[in-house]
């Protein structure tokens, strides 16, 4: 549904996205990862048409946004970041604006604009002026615009950004349901959003995309991922390292925590060791108590901070 | 067709918001209020014993103008951008130009309505006397034209800022501008120290020396040209200055 080649814009002499190539279809949903600044929201921007791109095409269910733009602007429904909505307007009349220009008309509008209220939880607010909206209605509302032509694809620039917890849980169960039918992509800097509810993942950072796989993929790229947890009670530190070092599959050992007499380990494992490690842990260590043992899968954030740390931040953090 | 249908879903939410805030309330009673005072006051219309809205009332116009059409235009473009909501605007299925022309067209609607609501004028010297009621009817056509004139330039002042005060003072200073190119001193000024041809053409460009005409109850094809014509070219660098500011 959505074809992005070589996608490039400059701003003056900086250069906000460089050469981003991607494509989504039906049925997934692409979160957007990278740091502030990293040229995610540029990006967005020139995919629903908003920004010219300087290089590059973008298509929208095989429309160039840029020479087809009003045929590909109708598959797209396109929350902005920061949920801009006319403040002017109730949430009634903004709904209806937003549907009239989508060209629904008579009784398709007022369903339309029934459907996303309820969809959205707005009911109560429905004849607020936006102005007086806390941020989480202002950016439901906002939301609810973006889907009420019920369009194929989806454009949500940090969808669940200013909302409470229950209202983000919300959101991400939406976005899960609406990406089984339709071309979803979102940015976010919540990494745990990528989980609930992303089918894949990329990661752009100074404008060029430096990861793309599904979460379980990006998580392997983890140091961590494969390595083993154990905890062991009544056992000094140094003999726990110092036997765990001897088995053939470690590579080397740290010690996490040591307190009270409980001991936390992690080995991590030589190259080519496909989960093997845990069971050879677990025999080297069958003479202690052991109150845990267990095999990292990863995690994200410790891919996203090796990927998209300048180089000078990653050594000091070292 | 789906064309008109666009511009005039912009139009309607315009006009929407004009009536929502108390911009057009505020508008339009100083409006009513300047004019009735500078007639019956400063112009003395009564004491001039004339049948006539030309010189009492509608001399005043250009004036009234200046200020208030760049109060009504400053918010179109500049408010968009200070909000976000253009990004909204300009990602909908519509041409940029529907969404101008849409703006325009509700804030154009709008001043019509502000001189429609000074009729008791009308009434007034109808009641008084006998005035040549087409005069009257053509005077009030050039107004709105000359409104729609200061308005498209106060549409590419809104587009250039996102600031509605930056936006107003400048429409204001062009505004002048255009009136003081036929206000009859400055024009004695350069026929005087310069030439009586840059005079002329001077004048060609001054809102006054086109508005005249509308007064005499003549409806000339050139006056009328000169303001559609601004407005034109007005509203196609307004969406020029739209282009390019996303263009980065």
């Amino acid at each position: 549904m959505i074809k992005v080649q070589n996608l490039a814009k400059a701003f003056g002499t900086k250069r906000a996205v460089d050469g981003v190539s991607f494509s989504v279809e039906r049925g997934e949903v692409l979160g957007f990862l990278g740091p502030n600044g990293a040229g995610k929201s540029t990006t967005m921007r020139m995919i629903t048409g908003f920004l010219p791109p300087t290089a590059g095409t973008v298509t929208v269910g095989g429309f160039d946004i840029v020479q087809h733009a009003i045929q590909a602007k109708r598959l797209i429904g396109y929350l902005p970041e920061n949920a801009p909505a006319y403040t002017d307007m109730t949430v009634f009349g903004f709904l209806n604006f937003a549907a009239e220009i989508r060209g629904l008309r008579g009784d398709a509008r007022k369903q339309a604009v029934a459907r996303v209220v309820e969809m959205c939880f707005l009911g109560t607010v429905l004849h607020q002026s936006v102005e007086t909206l806390s941020k989480g209605y202002r950016h439901r509302t906002c939301f609810a615009q973006s889907i009420i032509h019920d369009p194929d694809v989806l454009v949500l620039d940090e969808p669940t950004d200013g909302l409470d917890p229950n209202q983000k849980h919300e959101v991400r169960q939406l976005i899960r349901r609406m990406g089984e039918k339709k071309a979803i992509i979102f940015s976010t800097h919540i990494l745990e959003e990528v989980d609930a509810a992303c089918t894949r993942a990329i990661i752009i950072d100074r404008g060029k995309i430096v990861a793309n796989g599904t979460p379980q993929e990006l998580r392997q790229k983890s140091e961590e991922a494969g390595a083993v947890m154990l905890r062991v009670k009544g056992v000094p530190s140094s003999a726990v390292t110092a036997k765990l070092s001897q088995v053939p599959l470690v590579k080397r050992v740290i010690i996490l925590d040591d307190k009270n007499g409980h001991v936390t380990v992690r080995a991590f494992p030589k190259s080519g060791t496909n989960g093997a490690l845990a069971q050879a842990i677990g025999e080297a260590a069958h003479e202690w108590q052991i109150e845990q043992l267990r095999s990292e899968e990863g995690r994200l954030d410790d891919v996203f901070r090796s990927i998209t740390m300048p180089d000078t931040a990653k050594e000091v953090a070292q | 067709m789906n064309a008109w249908r666009n511009v005039w879903t912009i139009t309607k939410r315009e006009l929407g918001a004009y009536f929502t805030s108390p911009i057009a309330y505020v508008f339009i009673v100083i409006f009513l209020l300047l004019c009735g005072l500078f007639t019956f006051f400063v112009a003395r219309f009564l004491e001039a014993g004339e049948a006539s809205l030309v010189r009492a009332f509608f001399d005043w116009h250009p004036w009234f103008y200046m200020f208030l059409v760049p109060a009504v235009g400053m918010r179109l473009w500049a408010e968009e951008r200070r909000v976000g909501t253009i990004e909204l605007l300009l990602t909908m299925p519509i041409t940029v130009w529907q969404a101008i022309v849409g703006k325009f067209l509700a804030s154009w609607l709008f001043l019509g309505l502000a001189l429609v609501l000074t009729f008791p004028m009308v009434i007034t010297v109808n009641y008084l006397g006998h005035p040549d009621n087409g005069v009257i009817l053509t005077a009030y056509i050039g107004s709105w034209l000359m409104a729609g004139a200061y308005l498209a330039i106060s549409c590419i002042t809104s587009a250039l800022t996102r600031s509605q005060v930056v936006s107003f003072i400048i429409s204001v200073v062009v505004c002048l501008v255009l009136i003081l190119a036929g206000y009859p001193p400055i024009i004695n000024f350069v026929e005087e120290f310069f030439s009586a041809r840059l005079a002329d053409f001077v004048t060609a460009f001054s809102v006054m020396t086109h508005f005249e005409g509308f007064q005499k109850g003549v409806l000339d094809s050139r006056d009328i040209l000169f303001f559609l014509s601004v407005i034109g070219f007005s509203l196609f660098t307004t969406s020029v200055i739209l282009r390019t500011h996303r263009a980065g």
